[in-house]
């Protein structure tokens, strides 16, 4: 029990909790394979990106522990995650992607 | 509070924080830059067909479909892997280690598959600067899938020998972090290359 607490608050979450995560990525995953198959009409785009979105921060928050961990890891990584959306996004708009 | 540090993570930074772990979410702060390049060259890209097939003529979903699932899977059973290398059970620690490693060939082997069946349909790596750009950025994550299944095999055989330097915890979690990233690089990959129609 002490040991299993000591894990709980130092290093993330119960088991249980990480099998709760991967349900949901599974279910988000399921709804968007089901895109594919059915017509969301306008909704289509938006609606990938943002389960793409939620996906990614989930297993970067739960299962990468910065939810949990010291400031400075989240701030590293996403310095350099979103310096790379910013360099390619003006790539991909000189390259008039995005028209 | 610094000897629990000490015991957690060896050699610590000024900040009090581990340096193999701030290295490597450094590591991984760069790699956003690497994948970042393949994507946006694949995004410009993929309506560059030439002779070839198009994507949507290609792509089978069911199966890549599956392959994700597979490879969001062995996320779970990594950080389950993590967690019981934390409570210093090295027995699940080996288990969920290795049945993350078989995953992740599962997830290879569906690669493999996938690119013989696209160069069987008349999509090799020049046909056109579409099949180029996808082959360079699912192979780069291919690549990285399968250096991971190497670190997994080599650090249970490492720690099986006892003769991981430092934390044992500490290290399992350095691959955990690796392979989570190669995780979400596909829950990118999945969505912009695969659902998304060019």
């Amino acid at each position: 029990m002490t040991t299993e607490t000591h894990s709980t608050t130092e290093h993330g979450m119960s088991n249980a909790g990480y099998v709760r995560i991967a349900a949901i990525l599974a279910a988000i995953t399921a709804l968007e394979v089901s895109t594919y198959y059915v017509d969301f009409g306008h909704f289509f785009l938006p609606a990938l990106l943002i389960m793409m979105a939620i996906k990614f921060v989930i297993v970067v928050s739960y299962f990468m522990h910065l939810k949990f961990d010291n400031k400075l890891f989240s701030w590293v990584f996403y310095a350099g995650l979103i310096l790379a959306i910013t360099v390619y996004g003006i790539f991909l708009a000189t390259f008039h992607f995005f028209s | 509070m610094t000897s629990d540090s000490h015991a957690d993570g060896g050699a610590h930074s000024s900040t009090g924080l581990s340096n193999n772990k701030l290295g490597m979410w450094l590591f991984l702060g760069s790699e956003c830059l690497l994948f970042g390049g393949l994507i946006s060259t694949y995004m410009l890209y993929r309506g560059r067909v030439g002779a070839g097939p198009r994507p949507s003529q290609v792509f089978d979903i069911p199966f890549t479909s599956v392959s994700s699932f597979v490879l969001l899977m062995s996320s779970l059973t990594m950080v389950l892997a993590v967690s019981a290398a934390h409570k210093g059970d090295d027995r699940n620690t080996y288990l969920w280690i290795t049945v993350t490693a078989l995953l992740g060939a599962t997830f290879v082997g569906g690669q493999v598959y996938e690119f013989t069946a696209f160069y069987n349909e008349g999509m090799g790596f020049t046909t056109s600067l579409f099949s180029s750009s996808f082959f360079v950025l699912t192979g780069f994550h291919g690549v990285h899938v399968t250096v991971g299944i190497i670190m997994l095999m080599s650090i249970v055989g490492i720690m099986k020998r006892s003769k991981v330097p430092g934390s044992k915890a500490e290290t399992v979690e350095m691959i955990g972090l690796y392979w989570h990233f190669v995780d979400i690089i596909w829950i990118i990959i999945f969505t912009l290359i695969y659902l998304i129609p060019a």
